[in-house]
């Protein structure tokens, strides 16, 4: 519903309870990552633990959410276990337009149920259920019995934790309507130590559309952008699986642990070939008509002659690239086995294949042996990889649960810190070269999606250092913008500024549409003092030996330009940061 | 006289576009639910989607229930709707045999109308406006209508 506040349920599960608040900043933080960063301050605390009962977990859409096709993505922020520090993830499935429907700009929960529980929320609804039977379970076991729970089928969202979630394995996501994910940085975990296996949110509101026309005469401009054009064609083809042969061909493709940006297999787990053997259908997060996510299946024979059984995974160019080349498995339906187990797990795929990477070469270098890892790391041995990552969302040993915290942890135990392939957290599925390598390395959620660095890469063969630093720094502020609306940002190319202002003045957000420019600077500098306020320093992060060592179609990596980049990127990111320092370090801003 | 069908749901992505088509040029409302025709998962999201829509029976139950001629038989099957003349009671829902008809928290009936309206919206071709059987069934063929 639009309004000129922010409608905001706040759940404490140490009572059950719930407080439906009004919290101003429309025109100011618009919604999504603005709103998150704004509720962050209000009921955050930047000095205590990532655990403690006090720390919110926050659920935030935008103005324009379910207004606008592709506006279906939700903005989960929280003190992340990876780092402890202020992260954002995001996730689609029907979670955005569940929130919408059930009349909320964001969801908050705060405190620690004593007993495993779900939360159900919907506009008439606000109930936690205990539910510690399910403690253990994993994540497709759950999804089906909480589906049989609650009402509303079709028109809800739910979100729930596996093992690993409940462990506190800060590579744990949030498993999304069982396709799409609040993957990275550890929201699971959160979840986990919250006691909350699982949140139900039930979108059975309806509301009065703006009398004016313009608003479904845009629409249907905006669905024709779409839908017509070759502007998305990409992501409903064959998805972005599409890069990995791309990148594969410009030596740009992370492979076995990063040893290599090729793989001379690679045919097959191209996207091409997932369509051809594996793929089942596409689906769609609602309120999107592109249907990106691409459905494939594992088919398993579990006992002779003919007994078989079946799942469907969803996959994408970072989950195939995590589990396949960085792993050297070039088979797809091997890759698919592998993600199917992290899904079970709910774990972090990403994070997962790639730590595993990590432990492989560590492994093969004599850094571990068996005792550590319980089943020999051979690059390419699939079934050895399902049994890892099993012990890996278990936290079967102490081996496992380190690594679970993030590769270079492991390392640093172990040893091998100089080829753990991380930035920030495990890579993702990039070795562009020096713009990207930074990109991540200091991005706000250490994404490759936090602005292009990989696509900076791959059109720029000269270094210009001012120029590249500030891209970075101009494209997440246009970034930040969309992921306040809240807009997937496969739609980035649809949705430019201007367009954008007109569905913002389309729906009264007049104020809002006025002043983009700087309402995005404002919340772009409001997340950094945060993230800054609870402990990080941009300053601090270096680069593992294995970026510098890397080889693509421009050569070796330049390690001079990439130091330059990152010192110079720090300094950018301390200064947006400095903006605005109300976070207080000895609790939230009330 | 056309009427809605779903001949090809096994194409659905469960975008919901159709849903909130409807919602947004019939009823001038933002939702999924108060809208001719609704998205569900058969079972779970890894078992495909269905509609729920008006399947224009002829006649229709529904509005041989409604006590005060909201609903009316339309030509070609479904009802006419005349918003004006509902008096809330539901009976209409309760008629459906398929649960094509949703009620709002005031007991507001939403019930297809067959103008083709969400047909452009679905990205895979799932839905499609055909003419009407030329012929109505009879209440003999059909066994009676009973409300």
């Amino acid at each position: 519903m639009m309004r000129d506040h922010f409608k905001v349920l706040t759940v404490d599960l140490s009572t059950g309870r719930g407080t439906v608040e009004k919290v101003d900043g429309r025109d100011t933080v618009a919604g999504g990552s603005g709103l998150a960063a704004v509720l962050f301050t209000r009921y955050g605390h930047a000095d205590k633990p990532w655990d403690d009962p006090d720390q919110p977990l926050i659920f935030a859409i935008g103005p324009l959410t379910g207004y606008f096709p592709l506006m279906s993505k939700t903005v989960c922020a929280f003190k992340s276990p990876y780092h402890d520090q202020y992260a954002e993830s995001h996730g689609g499935g029907r979670s955005a337009l569940s929130l919408r429907f059930a009349d909320y700009d964001a969801l908050v929960i705060l405190g620690k149920a004593r007993k495993p529980s779900c939360l159900c929320v919907g506009s008439k609804r606000l109930e936690l259920r205990d539910v510690h039977y399910m403690w253990g379970k994993y994540v497709n076991t759950t999804g089906k019995m909480l589906r049989r729970m609650f009402g509303g089928s079709g028109h809800r969202s739910i979100l729930r934790i596996g093992p690993a979630g409940e462990a506190g394995l800060a590579t744990a996501c949030i498993n999304v309507d069982t396709f799409r994910h609040f993957g990275r940085l550890g929201a699971g975990a959160v979840m986990g130590t919250k006691h909350l296996k699982g949140i139900v949110i039930q979108g059975d509101g309806a509301f009065q559309l703006p009398e004016a026309k313009g608003y479904p005469k845009l629409f249907q401009q905006v669905h024709d952008l779409i839908t017509t054009t070759d502007m998305m064609d990409k992501y409903h083809n064959l998805g972005t699986p599409v890069n990995v042969s791309i990148l594969n061909g410009i030596q740009a493709l992370p492979c076995k642990n990063l040893q290599q940006t090729s793989h001379p297999d690679i045919d097959g787990i191209t996207g091409e070939k997932f369509a051809e053997d594996t793929l089942l259908r596409n689906m769609a997060c609602s309120g999107c008509p592109l249907g990106c996510i691409h459905v494939g299946f594992v088919r398993e024979k579990f006992m002779e002659p003919n007994h078989y059984f079946y799942r469907q995974v969803s996959y994408d160019h970072e989950p195939i690239f995590a589990t396949g080349s960085m792993l050297g498995v070039t088979n797809a339906f091997a890759v698919l086995g592998i993600m199917d187990t992290a899904e079970k797990m709910g774990l972090d795929v990403m994070s997962a294949g790639v730590a595993l990477a990590w432990a492989t070469e560590a492994f093969e270098k004599g850094i571990i042996s068996e005792k550590e890892t319980l089943v020999p790391l051979r690059f390419g041995d699939a079934g050895a990889y399902e049994e890892a990552v099993e012990h890996l969302g278990a936290g079967s040993s102490e081996f496992y649960r380190l690594l679970a915290q993030g590769a270079l942890k492991a390392a640093g135990r172990y040893g091998g810190e100089e080829f753990a392939c991380v930035l920030g957290q495990e890579m993702a599925g990039y070795a562009t070269g020096e713009v990207f390598f930074t990109s991540q390395a200091l991005g706000f959620r250490h994404s490759h999606l936090d602005s292009g660095g990989y696509s900076y890469d791959q059109k720029h063969r000269e270094k210009s250092l001012a120029e590249a630093v500030d891209f970075l720094v101009s494209d997440e502020q246009d970034r930040v913008f969309l992921t306040s609306m809240v807009s997937c940002l496969f739609a980035r190319e649809v949705y430019k500024s201007e367009l954008l202002a007109n569905c913002l003045h389309s729906l009264g957000y007049s104020n809002l549409a006025r002043h983009m420019d700087d309402v995005s600077s404002h919340i772009q500098k409001l997340r950094w003092s945060i993230r800054i306020a609870t402990g990080f320093d941009p300053q601090e992060v270096t680069f593992p030996q294995r970026f510098t060592e890397v080889t693509t179609w421009k050569g070796r990596v330049d390690e001079v330009f990439l130091l330059a980049l990152k010192r110079e990127y720090a300094k950018r990111i301390m200064q947006m940061g400095k903006h605005d320092s109300q976070i207080n370090r000895k609790g939230g801003k009330r | 006289m056309k009427i809605l069908t779903t001949p090809r749901m096994e194409r659905c992505i469960g975008c919901h576009s159709c849903s909130l088509a409807c919602a947004r040029l019939v009823h001038k409302t933002l939702s999924w639910d108060t809208a001719g025709i609704r998205i569900m998962s058969s079972g779970g999201l890894s078992t495909g989607f269905e509609a729920k829509t008006c399947l224009a029976c002829n006649p229709a139950p529904c509005a041989k229930a409604c006590p005060t001629g909201a609903f009316s038989q339309r030509k070609g099957g479904g009802v006419l709707v005349r918003k004006g003349l509902c008096i809330l009671c539901g009976e209409c829902a309760k008629a459906c045999p398929v649960d094509a008809i949703y009620l709002d928290g005031t007991g507001q009936p939403f019930v297809c109308i067959h103008c083709g309206r969400c047909v452009p919206f679905c990205p895979h071709d799932c839905l499609e406006l055909v003419e009407a059987p030329a012929e109505a069934w009879t209440e003999q063929e059909t066994g009676g209508v009973t409300s």
